[in-house]
């Protein structure tokens, strides 16, 4: 299954038409997220196929991250509809929605700080079990096997992270480039269908961005889940993406792929305008500066 | 016995090496002794139930009396009301221990209601403002009993059966240290744990916070309920007076001044300030200026509390056993 394929022409601003298979994992209709007077994000439409990786680009303040806490039940959506293999979640709590196959890493890393790396993924490996206090006090037999299951999978999921050295390391004492891969870790242990990465190359330099392109997509392969890149950095983001969304002021202004999205006058007003300037230490013309919160 | 029956009896086991330990002990320590450690045990089973909140899911409350006080009520009402029963065909000490048996369990049982109760509404809160609902909560629940002729007012019950010895004492200790044990090493006190150390992440890698922090507090009460119940058929008397914010504050000082997740931190602490209470007997009236003194003595020395979020063992050298990992205290 090939999600290249269908990726399809440039739709207009904000097309997220149902794709011909019809088997979205994800599907993200018309959502809108209201601050007080503040429109974030405005008639949001992402479909997502099995195994497709998606990035979400736009300049600072562009609503990627509402976009992310709108989809994980961080906030429950003003307007719309987020569905999750057909099924309607807004409003739903984040564990729910993360027991219906959708995970994600944070912009700034969440770990659990005091915890040793093998625990931030034996937590995250526990998710959806029903099993209460009870079966620990009893010692129950379930409870020893589930015990073990959960310390299989999570050294498993370090192992293929390249952390299995570090599993008795605490969290906060590992290296920055560590704490974000144990991060992505520990939301493959969740067996995500969707997987969202909050700009996972914040902070990284060139190389290993580089690293990190072949990781997304041998994390894609390997555990057959789509997608979804929030990325600050185009290059980053337009050269591991099969389909790209561009946001500005909480609108879907581009959406396709990468180098069609590249060549979109819109964007490169929007984004790559600055971007462009700014790397060959051009002036910026006024009233593009980008970077106003929202 | 057969490998099957062994395994049957494998959660339980702690308490029956216990008991022949216990019994030993009752027969050997003179009146003194026994009262102090009964004082003792009761307080570690309040420090290490409250660390299960505090220092396990990291939400700090300060109400832990008021559970205590329902537990001890609901226990001193049933003991009184069946003092001179005797369940037919049953010896009178046995028929006793049932009957304060099931006493204990209904504190508990209430005592974990309370928690519920008190729990659902606040633990939406977080930080300062849960202490202090905790606080309020505390108060509200002491100022009801107070002015209750059913449960005699501010005079309290009195007139308990000596029920409570060694032997019930540690057998409730070792119940607390087992609950909280178990539940540090298992998955789901994991979940506990990461409710502590980052809530917004624990939610979206599935764990329902809320939930867990209710059931946390909830079992939490319940063992403030033993202790409370275990208390008051020592010392024969059961008053509003026994249960106010000073206790609950005692048991704050025992949990910090361990170290908040510490089971091992806890009962060091608890034990270590019921001893120093003891020997400064004369100095009660000051108990509130050296609890104070204690707390900022740590902040400034250790403000880690004795052993930190880790055990004991954590802390020994490797030649001991110790499985001290490089950077792990600061």
């Amino acid at each position: 299954m090939t999600g290249r394929a269908e990726a399809g022409p440039a739709a207009a601003a904000g097309g997220g038409t149902a794709p011909p298979g019809g088997e979205a994992v994800l599907e993200v209709r018309r959502v809108s997220m209201r601050f007080g007077g503040l429109k974030a994000l405005s008639d949001f439409d992402l479909t997502m196929r099995p195994r497709e990786l998606v990035g979400l680009i736009g300049p600072n303040g562009a609503g990627k991250t509402t976009a992310f806490n709108a989809i994980t039940g961080v906030y429950a959506p003003t307007e719309g509809d987020v569905l999750l293999s057909g099924e309607r979640v807004n409003g739903m709590r984040p564990h729910r929605i993360c027991a219906r196959g959708v995970a994600r890493t944070f912009q700034n890393v969440r770990l659990f700080r005091e915890l040793s790396a093998l625990d931030n993924v034996r937590i995250a490996c526990h998710a959806g079990s029903r099993s209460g206090f009870l079966s620990a006090w009893l010692l129950t037999p379930t409870h020893f096997e589930e015990e073990e299951r959960i310390h299989r999978r999570a050294a498993q999921f370090l192992e293929v992270m390249g952390l299995s050295g570090r599993r008795d390391e605490l969290a906060r004492n590992l290296p920055y480039g560590e704490q974000r891969r144990l991060e992505i870790a520990r939301a493959l242990a969740t067996r995500p269908r969707v997987l969202c990465l909050d700009e996972p190359g914040a902070g990284m330099n060139a190389s290993e961005k580089v690293a990190l392109m072949d990781l997304i997509r041998r994390v894609r392969d390997q555990f057959a889940c789509a997608v979804l890149l929030i990325e600050h950095d185009m290059r980053l983001a337009l050269g591991v993406s099969e389909r790209v969304l561009v946001l500005d002021h909480g609108v879907t202004i581009a959406h396709g792929r990468p180098e069609e999205v590249r060549r979109d006058p819109k964007v490169i007003e929007a984004y790559l305008g600055d971007a462009y300037l700014e790397e060959r230490h051009l002036p910026v013309p006024a009233g593009q500066v980008e970077g106003e919160g929202a | 016995m057969t490998g099957r029956a062994l395994l049957l009896l494998r959660p339980a086991l702690p308490l029956i090496v216990a008991v022949p330990a216990l019994w030993a002990l009752q027969a050997v320590a003179p009146p003194y002794v026994s009262i102090f450690l009964i004082a003792l045990g009761v307080n570690v089973i309040l420090a290490v139930s409250l660390n299960v909140v505090n220092g396990f899911t990291g939400q700090f409350s300060i109400g832990h009396a008021a559970f205590m006080a329902v537990g001890a009520y609901t226990a001193a009402k049933i003991t009184t009301a069946l003092r001179d029963v005797q369940i037919a065909g049953l010896p009178v000490g046995i028929s006793d221990a049932v009957v304060f048996a099931a006493a204990l369990g209904a504190g508990m049982l209430l005592a974990a209601v309370a928690g519920l109760l008190v729990g659902v509404p606040s633990l939406r809160l977080r930080g300062d403002y849960l202490a202090i609902v905790t606080l309020g909560f505390g108060e509200i629940i002491r100022v009801i009993i107070e002015n209750s002729s059913f449960l005699g007012g501010a005079t309290g019950i009195s007139g308990l059966p000596p029920d409570t010895n060694i032997v019930w004492t540690g057998l409730g200790v070792v119940a607390t240290v087992v609950m909280a044990r178990r539940l540090q090493t298992s998955t789901q006190g994991r979940a506990l744990l990461a409710i502590r150390e980052d809530e917004v992440a624990a939610e979206a890698m599935g764990v329902d916070t809320v939930g867990w922090k209710v059931r946390a507090f909830v079992i939490s009460a319940a063992f403030a309920g033993l202790a409370g119940g275990l208390l008051v058929h020592k010392i024969l008397l059961c008053t509003p007076r026994m249960f106010t914010f000073v206790k609950s504050f005692e048991v704050v000082v025992m949990v910090v001044l361990g170290g908040m997740g510490s089971i091992s931190g806890s009962i060091f602490a608890a034990a270590g300030l019921t001893l120093a209470l003891e020997w400064l007997r004369g100095l009660d009236q000051y108990r509130m200026v050296i609890y104070s003194l204690l707390l900022v003595v740590l902040m400034l020395v250790r403000p880690t509390g004795l052993f930190g979020t880790r055990e004991l063992w954590d802390h020994l050298p490797r030649w001991l056993g110790g499985r001290r990992v490089d950077g792990r205290m600061p």
